[in-house]
């Protein structure tokens, strides 16, 4: 049958046409977990939807407090803090930066895409490590290009009330970058439950429990209980990086508080490795 | 060369795959042929290093899979499950497994054309046909130009000339000298194609031999069915041979045992007439039920306990 034009493995010496044979190396599955990422429509949606609610909560928020300036109490007007109003937007970005972190793994259980990446790249932790890296790197640039425009749209909206900030005043620059890594190390929390729990349901689920439910759930706590408990929270923890100044005092450092998502994300991460390498995919 | 060396696979209590031990050489086109869960895709898995046996060692081309440094140049398959995102187009799925192995894209258009997805190659997945997918799936396995073709079912979903040409694919590749290893539950179908058979059944070796051996035993296991207005009489003149005869009407004798020819010649020499005399050969298929009537799992249960329900209402 002619139109089998397959080299045989003895002639794939021959140089006319056998394919170069090379090995699996990291940067290789970089490649083609980008492949993966940009190829699909649930990415690009998910990450047009964070884009946009990252500068359109932030510039609608201001617009209004603005219009609303002289109806605001004295209390709100005097801690009015127009960093906060910039980065406010990752209250929605945050669902789809989590989102799309789940399904960029369970995806590909509930596919069966899963074999065939395994099946290329036997070793299995390049595969999780790659997807990990690409998808941090897309969506810092993402979060951290629409932070900015964010930025210097809402600081123009409030110059007409002399509350603007520029990035060289106190924690501007660093909440706007914090948000962006808040919201990256954010979506690697989400791949690394996905991973762990190979099942879209379970793995968004257990990104809200963590982040949504869990806060609600020390409210019921005593105060004093709460208080103690909550800067500890993923979400609160997360935060602190991305916020300029605060409304109470329960709250971790900045810097620390990030330090402390990150270890949460690196525990659940850790987690999902050991499990991919161990259990049977 | 696929070697399987006392491999056992337990899900819990359950044992899937039971001290299995054979090897699958190169050149030749071997089947695997088992009922439905006798475990043959568990088998499958461990051979592709997505499950890890619970003891017992499998290699290919004498590595462990997940030892392989190109995998994908080593070792090709389409598994029955489909392995693919729905949601990605076929050319895309293909780029993205060629990358892992830095595949140039001349590679992936080649597959393309070779398995003639040519003019669906930028729709997704997802809305491919069983058939188109299977295609697809093959594609996947031959993308590396790989020693060893691994195929779960390829037939499935293919129309008849789809399956005439997986068959011919499928010669050619191991009259290149690969190692062509394919799993079905139809027997008929693995005739065709291979020249080798493993027969397995709840998760032990049943068989491993040619499939011209089979073939041979499934005809000299046949009976003869003669036809004559003088049955009776027939009868006795074979009552000396040492065969067994049934009768379903008065001119019918189907007889075991006693050759076509020796039936026909002591015929003659008694002078009865006969109006038929066919020797009946034993289907592959129930060949391959008598090597696996034991071992199949989910056998066909009676209606019995359906029927007295009726009664009772």
């Amino acid at each position: 049958m002619s139109a089998v034009a397959l080299p045989s493995p003895a002639a794939s010496g021959d140089a006319r046409q056998a394919p170069e044979r090379q090995g699996v190396t990291f940067g290789r599955v970089v490649r083609s977990e980008w492949t993966k990422l940009v190829s699909l429509r649930s990415t690009r949606w998910s990450l047009l939807a964070a884009v946009a609610m990252m500068i359109l909560l932030a510039v609608g928020i201001a617009a209004v407090q603005m219009g609303r300036w002289n109806q605001l109490s004295l209390h709100d007007r005097l801690t009015y803090d127009s960093i906060n109003t910039a980065v406010s937007g990752f209250n929605f970005s945050q669902l789809a930066v989590g989102v799309l972190g789940v399904l960029v793994i369970t995806g590909e259980y509930s596919t069966g895409m899963i074999r065939s990446s395994l099946m290329a790249v036997p070793t299995r932790l390049p595969v999780l490590g790659a997807k990990a890296l690409v998808f941090a790197v897309v969506t810092f640039a993402l979060m951290l290009v629409s932070a900015f425009i964010a930025f210097f749209v809402v600081q123009a909206l409030v110059t007409q009330h002399h509350l603007q900030h520029s990035l060289g005043d106190p924690h501007a620059l660093r909440a706007v970058v914090g948000v962006a890594l808040f919201l990256t190390v954010l979506g690697l929390m989400a791949v690394g439950l996905g991973a762990l729990l190979r099942n879209t349901a379970a793995g968004i689920a257990a990104f809200v429990f963590m982040l949504f439910v869990l806060p609600g759930v020390t409210a019921i706590l005593p105060a004093s209980v709460a208080d103690s408990v909550s800067p500890y929270l993923p979400l609160n923890a997360g935060t602190a990086v991305a916020t300029s100044t605060f409304e109470d005092g329960h709250h971790l450092a900045p810097w620390a508080g990030f330090g402390l998502f990150c270890g949460y994300t690196a525990i659940i991460l850790g987690a999902a490795a050991i499990g991919l390498v161990r259990r049977d995919a | 060369m696929i070697e399987i060396d006392h491999v056992t696979k337990r899900y819990g209590e359950k044992v899937a795959v039971d001290d299995l031990s054979f090897t699958v050489q190169p050149g030749i086109v071997t089947g695997f042929l088992g009922p439905n869960g006798a475990g043959k895709s568990t088998l499958m898995r461990m051979i592709l290093g997505l499950d890890a046996p619970t003891s017992g060692r499998v290699t290919v081309n004498g590595q462990s899979y997940r030892a392989l440094r190109a995998p994908l140049h080593e070792v090709g398959a389409l598994l029955e499950a489909r392995a693919i995102h729905t949601g990605r187009s076929a050319y895309n799925h293909l780029l993205a497994m060629a990358q892992t192995h830095g595949i140039g894209r001349a590679r992936v258009d080649e597959v393309v054309d070779l398995v003639g997805l040519r003019a669906v190659a930028r729709r997704r997945a997802g809305g491919f046909s069983l058939g188109m997918g299977q295609r697809l799936g093959i594609a996947s396995a031959l993308l590396g130009d790989p020693r060893v073709i691994i195929l779960d079912e390829p037939a499935n979903g293919l129309d008849p000339e789809g399956i005439l040409w997986i068959r011919t694919l499928l010669k050619d590749l191991a009259a290149q000298g690969r190692t062509v290893f394919l799993s079905s539950h139809l027997m008929s179908e693995m005739a065709m194609t291979a020249e080798r058979v493993v027969v397995i059944g709840r998760g032990r070796l049943i068989a491993n031999t040619s499939v011209a051996e089979i073939v041979a035993q499934a005809s000299a296991g046949g009976s003869v069915r003669v036809r004559t207005p003088q049955a009776p009489r027939l009868r006795e003149a074979l009552a000396s041979a040492n065969g067994r005869i049934v009768s379903d009407a008065d001119d019918e004798l189907e007889i075991h045992g006693i050759p076509a020819a020796l039936i026909g010649e002591t015929a003659a020499l008694e002078g009865i007439v006969l109006h038929e005399l066919t020797p009946q050969k034993a289907s592959l298929e129930e060949a391959f039920m008598a090597l696996t009537g034991e071992s199949v799992e989910y056998q066909a249960t009676t209606l019995d306990a359906n029927a007295e329900l009726e009664v009772a209402a």
